[in-house]
This record gives structure tokens, sequence and C-alpha cells, in this order.
């Protein structure tokens, strides 16, 4: 069986299955990462929104075989991490705006909106309704309206945030796989 | 669901006494009555202030090493057989009525514990709608805690609480909000009375702040170190008198949802992220079409040999379990190759026959007679048509099951988790005690989880495989073999004579909503009429119950029948059940009736509308939105009003219908007309928490635009099309409003009235409205876009569920 290596949430991991088995399984039935969710696993609910080297990506469409071993994979788990802090500012602006009804999608919605922002504001942009239309996130409560004055209000706070450190200066501490079955 | 369920057993006890049933007298057809449906105060009566008093009611503390106070669930104020001990804080156990042998397996308890946080186990579900939010809230306020410091969990199915574990009907609230006040102030008056023993003095002289007692000369204690002492070492039965309402400090105020900081984290955990040992993933594959059932693998031992797979079975289709062919994997994305390859031989649906034309047209025949029409009159009729539409949360249907030989144990979101442990226990042959079935967090339901179909599939599953399984629906199995909104029509007529209306009819004609599960659990129990059987008298009581006229209109009959058997297509009493339909065909019909008399709808609805609460509701709503101010040609504002749960709801819309923005391009997506802003007034009668309030209603309107715009599903050939959320076209954020204001009246009636629910027929009858108004022209099928050619080329049903992408990464952004 394959092997497959990878950095997730600044921590490096050994996983041997199968290679095209798509990352969203490995994490979440393999490694025991449940916060990306499954919600159609065909890129179109972005439940499972996670981000690999910083940009946002579905791991329900990418076969684990493609992901190389420096590759840093961050799920919503490990974004705290990622400014160094217990939450970072778009995780605050959710708290703040009290986002969540039921929380299924809102792991997904927060990778989403925080990699956004980040692509605006490395581009100068701020962000404006245009682009909170793009984001294609499903929600089924219908909290579209509260999403949208989070992101605002999270966009706000990370201009103020210090960059963002890589994972390189992380922790890291290899992870096995778990063994599942009986 | 108008009423409280207690409501609702007592008033479908009381119309079966007192009237013959609508549907089944088509002649004539019923007078309804004008008043109220929850049988709330009329016009007449003006609102009474806070209801809160310092009634007594009747609590228990429980023998226990720490203190525990309980109250039964249906908590009365305390009869005059009941020692009543005043003041509140000072009593002594000796006069109380005590006893041992108390029945008490039937409470629901507040603990008290050594760190000083109070948990409970709620004996409901929670699915989104915050009512773990508002339950602790109601205890940190009569204990005088901080509110993190109440623990709130989901209690296991309950056998002896009866009827009173049913998640449904917006009902949590109303029904819990007093036992949970009892049980929490026996709590407080136990511990103020411990710390009195303690410190000295007597327990009026001491005062409570954040979960520490101080006494008269300033010494304190905290809960946690009172609560050992605070323990009884036998049951006691005794009275208490609950806080005034002028003294609650939480309840009332905007609280953020106690499990926020678990979902931003990543941390709140669903049925799907259990880890339970040995459940491995499990998915079914399903049938071409809706119901079908599998006969026969062709290749099983090439399956079989599959990577990662570890079991295939034949589960066979019946009244609870949807089944087809089951695969167990080591991961979900080898379930999901698994069931591509199988090649299964299918028996037929149960719709195979069937077209939305042929539908259509057995709704059509079925269609209840109209009164006569009265003399003189003039009159404006329609009939409106309303498609399916799905009716599954984002959370994939799912349950966790590990059968053995002598027990099983459950996991999975149910709302009705009696019906639940009592039939699988049935069906597995084991004894009611050997199944224990756990609630968990539900990723939204919107009235799907009053079914457990997922749980009794995963319990056979895991019986005929004899492993644990963690069973998944695929998305595209729940649009297509999954519980859906029916169709129904909506024939409204209007008769009126100068400027006034003298009679209303409404004939609502539906797919047979299933009732069985959930809500038939209660009505069974109270019709007393054997389990597993949808009779249409089932869905006229939750009809009758909850279909109202809001408006003095004179004569007004309120029908529903129902064409096939509950189970032809897969139902479910969907967030609001009837309402949207009836209140957006009524109030499109008195837009009409007020444009005949030339009257604007805000000030024709104010001179209609029956009672002070409604009317109060929609001058807010009016005010607020700016009712009547100047719009674009191809923009317009709607308005319209909704009845139920105890409470009172108004709602103004605008929209654009101008072509520049119905035909923005999104990818693969419904674009189409936009409600720029929404505007939502709620009379709950008493708020518990309005920023969860202001959460239900915002999700209400998101529904209520996408039922009205664009939200259906597609039948053909004994399928639904529709196999992704970019097939369904539920609100996205390019169809979201830019601006939303909720806002939440004061407490009118001092009970808390249902939230969850309330916020859809109001929104969706505005949309309705306003787009009317903004194109000149009344739709009558709906959604809007329905009749459109496809937006999407359907996936194929064999195999039936479509393979994952591999090109992730060339879209990451």
């Amino acid at each position: 069986m394959p092997s497959h290596t990878f950095i997730l949430n600044g921590k490096r991991v050994n996983v041997d299955c199968e290679s095209d088995i798509r990352l969203l399984w490995v994490l979440r039935d393999i490694l025991g990462v449940t916060g990306p969710k499954y919600g159609c696993g065909l890129r179109v609910c972005r439940a499972c929104t996670s981000h690999i080297n910083g940009r946002a990506f579905n791991p329900c469409s990418v076969p684990v075989g493609q992901i190389k071993p420096d590759d840093e994979i961050t799920t919503i788990e490990g974004l705290a991490a990622t400014v160094g802090k217990e939450l970072h500012p778009m995780q605050q602006a959710w708290l703040e705006f009290d986002v969540a009804q039921c929380g299924y999608c809102q792991p997904g919605q927060i990778m989403t909106a925080v990699a956004k922002v980040q692509q605006l504001q490395t581009a100068g942009k701020e962000i404006t309704d245009a682009d909170l239309d793009e984001i294609r996130n499903i929600c089924r409560c219908g909290t579209y309206f509260r999403i949208r004055e989070a992101i605002k209000a999270g966009a706000a706070a990370m201009h103020s945030q210090p960059p963002a450190p890589t994972s390189t200066q992380a922790q890291r501490r290899t992870v096995h796989t778990r063994q599942s079955g009986r | 669901m108008a009423a409280g369920i207690q409501a609702l057993s007592r008033s479908i006890r009381e119309k079966q006494m007192s009237r013959v049933v609508g549907a089944r007298s088509p002649a004539g057809g019923r007078q309804r009555s004008q008043e109220p449906v929850d049988g709330s105060e009329s016009a007449s009566r003006p609102p009474k202030p806070f209801l809160v008093s310092r009634r007594r009611f009747i609590g228990y503390l429980i023998a226990a090493p720490t203190l525990i106070a309980a109250a039964e669930i249906r908590t009365q104020p305390a009869a005059a057989a009941i020692a009543t001990i005043q003041p509140v804080d000072e009593y002594d156990l000796s006069d109380l009525l005590t006893d041992a042998a108390l029945p008490t397996s039937n409470l629901i308890t507040v603990e008290v514990h050594p760190d000083g946080t109070v948990s409970f186990a709620l004996p409901r579900a929670e699915v989104g709608q915050g009512i773990t939010t508002a339950v602790a809230m109601t205890i940190a306020d009569e204990m005088e805690l901080p509110l993190d410091r109440v623990k709130v969990t989901l209690a296991d199915a309950r056998p002896e609480l009866l009827f009173n574990q049913l998640t449904g009907g917006s009902n949590t609230m109303h029904a819990i909000y007093t036992p949970v006040r009892v049980a929490a102030a026996l709590a407080r008056s136990r511990l103020t009375n411990a710390a009195a023993q303690h410190l000295g003095g007597t327990a009026s002289g001491y005062t409570i702040h954040e979960g520490v007692i101080r006494g008269p000369d300033g010494r304190s204690v905290s809960f946690g170190e009172l609560t050992r002492r605070a323990a009884v070492k036998h049951t006691a039965r005794m009275t208490v008198a609950l806080k005034p309402a002028a003294q609650q400090k939480i309840v009332g105020t905007p609280q953020r949802r106690i499990d926020a900081h678990d979902i931003v984290t990543g941390r709140k955990s669903f049925a799907m992220d259990l880890s339970v040992p040995g459940a491995l993933p499990t998915m079914v594959c399903r049938p071409p079409t809706i119901n079908g059932s599998a006969l026969a693998v062709r290749n099983l031992p090439a399956v079989k040999s599959m990577p990662g797979v570890t079991d295939v079975a034949i589960i066979h289709h019946d009244a609870n379990v949807p089944g087809g062919v089951a695969v167990r994997a080591r991961t979900f994305g080898q379930c999901i190759d698994a069931i591509r390859a199988l090649e299964v031989t299918w028996s037929p649906g149960s719709v195979d026959g069937k077209s939305e034309a042929s539908v259509l047209g057995d709704l059509k025949a079925a269609e209840l007679p109209l009164t006569p029409a009265l003399p003189l009159t003039k009159s404006l009729e329609e009939v409106l048509t309303f498609q399916f539409r799905p009716g599954d949360p984002l959370e994939p249907n799912c349950a966790v099951a590990d059968v053995r030989p002598g027990s099983a144990e459950i996991w999975s979101s149910l709302k009705s988790p009696i019906w639940a442990k009592e039939q699988i226990a049935t069906a597995l042959g084991l004894p009611l005690d050997k199944v224990k079935v756990h609630v968990a967090q539900g990723g939204g339901s919107f009235g799907r989880h009053l079914f457990c179909d997922a749980a009794f599939e995963a319990a056979t599953i895991s019986k005929r495989m004899g492993k644990p399984v963690k069973l998944m629906w695929h998305r595209t199995d729940s649009f297509r073999q999954g519980r859906c909104h029916p169709m129904v029509t909506s024939r409204v007529r209007i008769q009126y004579v100068g400027q006034n209306v003298v009679a209303f009819d409404q004939r609502h004609t539906s797919v047979a909503t299933d009732f069985t599960q959930g809500l038939g659990e209660l009505i069974t129990a109270t019709l007393a009429k054997p389990p597993g059987q949808n009779l249409l008298q089932y869905s006229e009581s939750i009809f009758n119950l909850t279909a109202n006229v809001p408006y003095n209109f004179g004569a007004a009959t309120q029908l529903l029948n129902e064409v096939y058997a509950y189970n032809t297509f897969n139902t479910s009493s969907v967030r609001n059940v009837y309402s949207p339909e009836v209140g957006t065909a009524t109030e499109l019909m008195v837009d009409q009736v007020a444009k005949a008399m030339g009257q604007d709808p805000y000030q024709f609805r104010r001179a209609f509308i029956r009672d002070d609460r409604m009317r109060a509701a929609l001058d807010k709503v009016a005010q607020a939105a700016n009712w009547g101010r100047p719009m674009a040609p191809g923009t317009a504002q709607g308005i319209a009003i909704h009845n139920e749960y105890k409470g009172r709801a108004a709602c103004v819309v605008e929209i654009d219908c101008r072509p520049a923005t119905v035909n923005r391009k999104v990818p693969d997506a419904y674009t189409g007309p936009r409600v720029t802003k929404a505007t939502y007034v709620v009379d709950t009668g008493l708020p518990i928490n309005p920023l969860g309030l202001q959460a239900q209603m915002m999700g209400g309107i998101m529904d209520g635009i996408a039922q009205v715009l664009s939200f259906s599903l597609h039948f053909q050939d004994g399928h639904f099309l529709e196999g992704s959320w970019d097939d369904a076209y539920y609100t996205r954020q390019w169809n979201t409003p830019f601006e939303v204001n909720v806002i939440v009246m004061p407490p009118t009636t001092g009970e808390p009235g249902g939230a969850g629910e309330f916020g859809v027929a109001a929104s969706m009858a505005a949309t309705a409205c306003a787009y009317t108004r903004a194109t000149g022209t009344m739709p009558t099928r709906f959604p809007i876009n329905h009749d459109g050619p496809l937006g999407f080329t359907p996936m194929p049903t064999v195999p039936p569920i479509p393979q994952s992408p591999t090109d992730g990464l060339h879209h990451s952004d």
C-alpha cells in the first residue's frame, strides 16, 4: 500500500493508503481530523474547505496521491495557529456576530473567508459585495447575511494582524496513521 | 405547528369531539373559527403583561451525593395538597412531603457539581435552532449563575418521558421553559438554605451573585462548595416560587450560542464525527427510482475484493429502512468506489409510472369543492401550484450503530428518539433496555430528523454485517431518495362587496405528508390509532391546527385533501409544514383584492387584521422598512403577515427584477431576481434569546426567498432529477439580501412561543407579493424558475451516485 506524507496543521503526518482516496477521507476516516465536513463530495457545497499552502481548496476533490511531501494542509483545527493565537481574527468575528446556527458548514465558511480576504488583501483590495457574492459555500440554516457581516469585520481585523508564520516555524511532530476497523 | 405539543394534543381532542373533520365533508365546508389557532388572547382582550407570578410550582429534590433538583416536564402550579412554605427561600425539609418511593423517572434534572458548574440533559434535539443556549440562559438566570457555567447536553432516548421527548412544531421552549425554571429555582432555593445552615442565620438574609451565596455578615460560599451539603438523602417533593420576571437578568437579553466556540474551532461533534471503535464508513447503493428494492447483486465477489471494502450486503426496502446494497469500507471514498462498481438488479419503485403532470392531475382531481358562491358579491379566485422541494439539511443523513447479539447502541440526530428506540428494539428483537439510543448534535434538520430512517438503516446493516457501522447517505441520494416537501396546490377564492371582504375559501390539496414518525407519534397517542398508518386525519389535524386566516374576512373555510398513501413519495413535515404555501397563496390573493379595491397592501391588511398583536407587528414592519417608499421600475416592496406558534410575524421585502440583476451570470448557478432587503418583525410572546430569534428569522427568510424564486425538485420517470446543491437552487450568497433587519418585539404574553420555523411563511409570502408587484404579473406556479429550461445536466441514476472530482488542486483559490 502506498505511503503518503504531508504537513497537516503544522505537523508532519504519514499515511498508508491507496493514492486515489480523496484527501477528505484521509483526513476524516484515517487521521480523525473531523473539522472539514462532507456535504456533497462534489466540490459544490464547500463544507470541507481547507487550505493548501495558504490557498482554499476542497479536499473532497483531491486524491491524496496528488499531495506533495512539503504541501502544508491547514484545516479549521489548525487555523488559529497560523496567526499564533488562540483564535484567528476571522474566528473572532464569527463569534462576535454569532454567525453559526447548527455549525455544520461553518468550518468551511471560515476557511473560505480567510483565503478570500488574504487573496484580496495581497492584491491590495478591499472586500466588496461582489466578492462576497462569489462565495459558493452552502449554509442550509441560511446564515448568509451574518457571514457577510462577519467577513467584513474579520477582514478589517486581519489588516492589523502580522503576517502568518509558516508551519516550518511551527512545532512539528510526526503523527502516525491511526488504525481502525476490527 | 401553531400550538405547543400539549396544546396540540388537547386541541386535537377538542376538535375530534366538537366537529366533523373538514376534508371528509366536502359538502358545504365547515366554518372556521376566527379565533387564533393557538387559543391565545383575542383582540378584544388586551395582552396580559408578564404571566410569571408568585404562583408556586411542584419540584423535587433527588436523593444523591450532590444536589439534584428536578421537575416534571409538564409542570403544573402547586395544588392545595402540597404544602406551601413561605417565604421563598426558607423552608425546612420536615415541612415537606417526602417519599423515597416517589416516581421520579419521568423528571428532568438540574445537577449542581462540585466544580461549580450546573448540568442539564435536555430531552430534545439541538439542530441549530439554539435551544441549548436558551435553556442554559433560563437555568443561569433562575440560579444567578454565569451562563458559561451551565452545561447543556442532549439526553439519550428516555421512553419514560412518553411523548415529551419530541422535538417538533417549534415547541421546545414553550414546553420546557417552566419545568426548567422550577428545577433551577428549587436548586437555588436549596443551596441558599444550605448556605444559611452552614454559615448561620436565616436564608432570607442571603444574596446570590454569580454562583456565590453571601450571608448578612459578608461571608460567602460557592455553589460548588455547597452541593454536597445541599444534597438530600431522601427524595422529596416540594413547592417553589419562580423568580419574578422583573428580576430576570439573562432571559430576554441577546446571548451568543453556547456552542459557538466549539463550532468556529471545528470541535463541535456531529454524528459523523464520533469515534466509535470499529464503526467503519458505510454507505448504501440506492435504486434508480424512488423506493425500489435490491433483488440481487450480479458482481458481489468483485466488489467485495475492492480496496478497503470489508462487507457488502443487500438491505431490503421496508417501511422504516430505505435500503439497497450496503457497503462497509475503510473510508467513505472506498464506499463510493464500491457503490459505483455494483451491478444490482432492482425491483420497480413506488412512483415509476408517474410524472409531474400526472401528479398535478391527481391533485386537481382530489381538490375539495368550494362552498357555493354568495349572491351579489364579486370574487377573485386562483389556484397556486407549489412543486416538490428538498427537505434535507446540509449534514448528510447519518447514524452510527453497534448492534451485538444481546444489545445495541445507536447515535444519531433524532427528534423522536423514543419512537426510534422502541421501533428499532422491536425490529432487532431486543428488549428495550438493551438498546441505547444517543441523540447526537444535528447539523440542521428542518423537520428531517423527525424521521429516524438513518438510525434504523444503520442498525439493520450493523446487525446484518455483525459489525459496527458509521452510515452516511450520499448527497445525491438525499435529493433523490430522501424526504421532500410534497407537491401541493392551493385554490383561494375571496368574495367581496364594495370595500368589505365577506368570504374566504382555501382548498389545499397535497401529495400526502408522512407523519408516521415524529409528530405522528403524538397524534397516534392522542387519537388512539395504531402506529404505522398515516390517515388523512393526521394531516388534517396538523393542517387544522396551523392554517388560519389572520384577517376578518367573514365566513372563512380552509380545507385539506391529500393524494396517495403516505409512503408513495418520501416526504416529511418540512420546516413550517403547510404554512408557507397556505400563507403565500393567501397573501398573494389578499394583494389582488386590495388592488381591486384600490387600496394599499399595507393599509388593506391593517384594516382587516384580526388582533392587536398582529397589527402592532404589521405597523412596526411597515415603519421600519419604510413601506411605500418610491421604488424604481422593475423593483418593488412586498408585505405579508403570519400567525402561528403563539406568535405574530410580519415581513417586508424589496425585490429587484430588472434584467441587469435577473441575467447576472454566476457559473453553475441560478441568479434570477434578487431580494435586496428584508425586514422582519416577530412577536413570540416572550423572547428568551432575541439574538437567537433573529438568527432563526434570518434563516427562515433565506428559505422563504428560495421557495418562491428557485428551490425545487423536478420529478420525471419515477425519480427526481436534482442530485447536487448546484442543481437544487437553495439560496446562495449571490441570492442573499444586502440588508436584513429582524426586529424582536418586547414581551407580550409572558410565555415563549415557537421560533425555529417562524421565519418561513411570512418571508415567502412577502417575496411572492414583491415579485408580483415588481413584474405586474402574479405567478401561479412556484418556484418561478421551475418551468424554465433545466439549468443543469441531470446525473445518471445508474450508478446512483457520482464520483468525486480529482481536479480540486486546479480550483484552489
